[in-house]
């Protein structure tokens, strides 16, 4: 079953669920009203082609999959979804802590673990970029940026 | 207004002092990001286009305009210096460019990078002046069908050239439509796909997809990447810049291949700077007397891809301010900025808003002056950006892209939204699905739904009127004809070997 580890075969399963749910959906929407179509008309086609695609997609995965997968750099994919847990995490805190801190918190990850630069040049890098960002958008442009309890 | 009238008019648009103060930012902008690999043009037009909703709309497109041909310029930098392209469209140049560097002539190979951009830069400006009006004219006399069955072509087009595989290019482009359309349904007020979230009526925005898709995907695909290169040095001085005459001559028919090239294929959906600058690179291989020199430093091996590179830019235009139909990512932006300010990109822009259609057709001949003054004696010190350490830059494009999405709207919903796309494009990136066929889906299609249902309504149902009318039976029939082509195995490896190229 090794075809099961195939990014086409995971993702094309993922697609053909959603067009699944599309047309599942378009169901319950008028599909033709006397005016012309209604709003289950466009979406109920391309969700019929999604799952059409999807299944096309797994079906050719599987059938080229000659058992081999392709060699995964875990360690470098680590660093990008690390990235990015971290980025998730820093926007879950911001609307409790606000940008500055929140972002700052997230600079510091970066540079500290992401790569691996002293702690003390982490702590310069992220204070500054924070404050510059902070000095940038909401004071000088007066582009709104999430706030915390202390009012930045 | 004819094409002189129109152009002076233009002129006097963009000679205005903000104008041409938003024209350097833009090319400014541009070059730095072209320099700098991991950040492409598109990513920073999403970027930065909340910073200009405050703007008049006329300065706007002008400085979005500057950083969209501005990147092009800049992407040869890093291809030259350190044979890793700033952009995909400079690709191509890597292969003789740092062959020419590694020979000692990095700043002749710089040079003609610039001279080539300019001279083909300014023929796909003039080009856009002459073209852009007639097919204006033509296309007044579409109707519903006839721009139903136009985004089919051009988004059968984006499909058959971003990637190898069409299964996946479709699949891509069907994710933007359903993305599209979620939120009210604009002819019914029936609410689709919220997943009964009241925030989600109004639809998504496209700057989160934009912004996510293209900056936070590219940033976790180059931390991902996270390597760091070794530049070659830049010799300092103009007259170091310069190419000799023997270099010069060798790159006269490549000036004028790129420039042709970059602009036809640049016409066409999908077809992109990137395409342009293979194609232009394989003539001029294909014609040389020396062949054999092409991959060891030919000059004429830089001067043509950054030729075709830079002509594109007016042919992708055309499409975009004469039908509304944008030919990439970039360009897909830029219409959404264009409609966020109230202007509709169409055959009656020219006519309906002349300040916005002259005014930055004329910037683009400014502009190209601007960068060529940039590119010449500033590109030591723009070589210096390559120095700037990731791990400062990286969470800087974190944080430009939280103000780009939290900008628009105010709402920390977005930024969840953006975490999400940030992850979507990065998977799409490492699963090989195409972007660009998404974001146009996304871009067009509330547009695309609501020219099938017109022309439906229009019809009463019948859906043989589609194809009743010669022009749109025209348009599908070649649409069809582009998704089935790949089915003939000479065609696809073709297809293929173009696509993969292009990397």
């Amino acid at each position: 079953m090794a075809f099961l580890k195939n990014g086409d075969v995971i993702s094309g399963a993922v697609l053909a669920a959603l067009g699944v749910y599309i047309v599942m959906q378009s169901r319950a929407w008028d599909y033709y009203t006397l005016d012309g179509p209604g709003p289950a008309f466009f979406p109920f086609w391309y969700g019929v082609a999604m799952v059409a695609l999807s299944l096309l997609l797994i079906v050719n995965s599987a059938r080229n999959s000659n058992g081999s997968s392709a060699t995964i750099d875990w360690r470098a994919m680590g660093r990008a979804l690390g990235t990015w847990l971290a980025f998730a995490v820093s926007v879950a805190l911001m609307q409790f802590a606000g940008f500055l801190i929140s972002f700052a918190l997230f600079t510091f990850f970066i540079v500290a673990v992401i790569f691996r630069r002293p702690l003390a040049m982490a702590g310069v890098v992220a204070v500054a970029s924070a404050l510059a960002f902070h000095l940038i958008f909401p004071v000088a442009l007066s582009v709104s940026l999430p706030t915390g309890p202390f009012g930045f | 207004m004819d094409i002189a009238s129109g152009l002076l008019h233009g002129f006097a648009v963009a000679l205005q002092p903000s104008n041409v103060f938003w024209c350097f930012v833009g090319c400014l902008l541009g070059t730095v990001v072209g320099i700098m690999p991991g950040l492409g043009p598109a990513a920073t037009i999403a970027l930065l286009l909340p910073l200009t909703f405050k703007m008049d709309p006329a300065g706007g497109i002008i400085m979005l305009a500057g950083i969209y041909y501005g990147a092009k310029y800049g992407g040869s930098t890093t291809s030259i210096l350190l044979n890793i392209p700033g952009e995909s469209s400079s690709v191509v140049t890597c292969i003789d460019g740092y062959q020419m560097a590694r020979k000692g002539r990095a700043g002749a190979a710089l040079g003609i990078a610039a001279i080539a951009s300019f001279i083909a830069g300014s023929v796909g400006v003039i080009g856009l002046t002459l073209i852009a009006p007639p097919v204006a004219a033509f296309a007044l006399s579409f109707s519903s069908p006839e721009y139903f069955a136009l985004m089919c072509l051009g988004l059968a087009l984006v499909v058959l050239l971003s990637g190898t595989s069409l299964i996946k290019g479709l699949l891509a482009l069907l994710l933007g439509l359903w993305l599209t359309s979620i939120g009210t349904d604009l002819f019914t007020a029936q609410a689709r796909f919220i997943f009964g979230q009241a925030t989600l009526l109004g639809g998504i925005d496209f700057m989160v997809v934009a912004i996510g898709v293209f900056a936070i995907g590219e940033v976790m695909g180059s931390i991902e990447a996270g390597e760091e290169a070794r530049m070659l040095p830049v010799p300092r001085g103009i007259r170091n810049l310069l190419p000799n005459w023997e270099e010069l001559r060798a790159c006269r028919f490549a000036f004028l291949n790129g420039s042709v090239t970059g602009f036809l294929v640049g016409c066409l959906p999908g077809g992109g700077a990137t395409i342009s600058s293979f194609i232009a690179y394989g003539i001029e291989k294909a014609v040389s007397k020396h062949p054999e020199q092409f991959g060891k430093g030919a000059p004429e091996g830089v001067a043509a891809p950054e030729g075709a590179n830079n002509a594109d830019t007016g042919g992708a235009l055309v499409p975009l301010l004469t039908l509304g139909i944008p030919s990439g990512g970039s360009t897909a932006i830029m219409l959404s900025a264009l409609v966020l300010w109230g202007v509709k990109p169409g055959p009656l822009m020219m006519t309906e808003s002349p300040d916005v259609f002259w005014g930055l057709v004329a910037s683009m001949y400014i502009g190209n002056v601007v960068l060529l003054i940039l590119n010449l004696p500033l590109v030591p010190l723009f070589a210096q950006i390559l120095r700037l350490p990731l791990y400062v830059l990286f969470p800087v494009i974190f944080g430009i892209s939280i103000v780009g999405a939290y900008g628009a709207s105010g709402r920390i919903f977005d930024l969840g939204l953006l975490v999400g796309f940030g992850l979507l494009g990065y998977a799409m990136s490492k699963l090989k699905y195409p972007s660009a066929p998404l974001i146009l889906g996304f871009v067009l299609g509330d547009a695309m739904e609501r020219a099938l249902r017109q022309s439906l309504m229009m019809s009463q149902g019948d859906l043989s009127a589609l194809v009743r009318r010669p022009i749109s039976a025209i348009m599908l029939a070649l649409a069809v004809v582009i998704l089935l082509i790949p089915l003939f195995g000479w065609f696809n490896r073709l297809r293929v070997r173009a696509v993969t190229e292009n990397g």
